[in-house]
């Protein structure tokens, strides 16, 4: 109470009963608390990008490294199914993007269409990379005990003639790093996706039961930021691991 | 392009009291149009990037992969993100989080690439 005041000043005690009652204490106006809260969000995103930006550093150096079994790993990948998962993901970022938008102009049902628009996008990228996931496990392509790199010292002629090339033994057992690196990357990203899906099932409940119109936004707002951070990493997951290698 | 702008006191319910001297910052309201531009712009250069990864460049794929993922980047965090209308705060924070990163990136590959110079 008395911190507030002494923030406050002479002739602005009005304020401190008048505030909208989202309004913590400490904060001066709406405005402050505002600019607070998206400078810590901001913040937080940028440790995340730090986070991925050391796998993606890692991933540079090796696919120099072991570039033709970076190559050959990469040349397993189906490219309509990553372009089609890319769509989705720019598709679900523009959804929330509707949703923020709903939630600023105070249109309940369609904050609540964006939301459960954004959710199914979400879902159906999450569902495409299960599929690619399972035909990983099929082909033994997960690093592991399982894992089988003789196939790349062999490929079939359908693989020849789509251009892979046989590789030596030592090379072919470094696609193991590939598909590490791949895992690694897009399940992070998945991970990402899965608890910003649990997140938006907690805000649809709300916004569905008339929540976010009295112009406390904060979370729709902070939520959208965090599901764009997450198509921003793929959209750079994507070229990376399905396209540049797309000739050698 | 229709731009609606509404102060926060507003947004928040009116009985806002002006501070005078601090930085007062707009809330902007960026427009569905501004949205949809922003999406059609996301769609078409994903369409670039994959036309152009089925182009023969040798190392210039990797190039251009890259320079059309930093774009749609970009666009995401300036549009989606709403960077562009935002406090200098923000977009103060934004830029020393990317410089930081490149940074890191940066000197961790140059270390790399150097540590067997003249050996290849």
């Amino acid at each position: 109470m008395s911190d507030s005041q002494a923030v406050l000043g002479t002739g602005e005690h009005a304020a401190h009963v008048e505030h909208p009652p989202y309004q913590r204490h400490h904060f001066v106006s709406m405005d402050q608390q505002n600019e607070t809260v998206q400078f810590g969000m901001w913040l937080f995103l940028l440790t995340e990008i730090m986070f991925f930006g050391g796998l993606f550093t890692a991933y540079m150096i090796y696919r120099n490294w072991y570039y033709p079994a970076f190559v050959a790993g990469s040349h397993q990948l189906d490219i309509f199914l990553g372009t089609l998962n890319t769509l989705v993901l720019i598709s679900s970022s523009f959804t929330m993007a509707m949703g923020v938008w709903c939630a600023e102009t105070r249109r309940s049902r369609g904050l609540v269409l964006s939301l459960v628009a954004t959710l199914i996008l979400g879902l159906a990228f999450l569902g495409i990379k299960t599929d690619e996931y399972h035909e990983k496990y099929v082909k033994h392509h997960i690093p592991g005990h399982t894992f089988d790199w003789k196939g790349f010292t062999n490929p079939t002629p359908e693989e020849i003639a789509k251009g892979d090339k046989a590789l030596a033994p030592d090379m072919a057992q470094k696609t193991e790093v590939y598909f590490s690196l791949y895992f690694a990357m897009t399940g992070m990203h998945a991970l990402h996706m899965i608890i910003g899906i649990v997140l938006l099932c907690g805000m649809l409940f709300k916004a569905s039961r008339g929540g976010y119109m009295d112009g406390h936004i904060a979370f729709v707002e902070n939520f959208g930021l965090y599901w764009h951070f997450v198509d921003i990493v793929w959209i750079f997951l994507f070229p990376l691991l399905y396209l540049i290698s797309r000739h050698q | 392009m229709t731009e609606l702008k509404t102060t926060g006191h507003a947004a928040a319910g009116g009985h806002g009291v002006q501070h005078d001297g601090e930085q007062h910052t707009e809330h902007h309201i960026v427009s569905p149009v501004v949205y949809l531009a922003c999406f059609v712009a996301l769609l078409i250069c994903t369409g670039l990037t994959v036309g152009a990864s089925y182009i023969e460049m040798y190392s210039w794929n990797a190039v251009v992969a890259i320079a059309i993922g930093v774009f749609k980047a970009t666009l995401v965090v300036l549009f989606f993100m709403h960077v562009k209308y935002s406090s200098k705060l923000t977009k103060l924070t934004v830029g020393a989080g990317v410089f930081t990163f490149l940074i890191l990136v940066g000197m961790s590959l140059s270390d790399y690439i150097s540590r067997a110079w003249g050996q290849w």
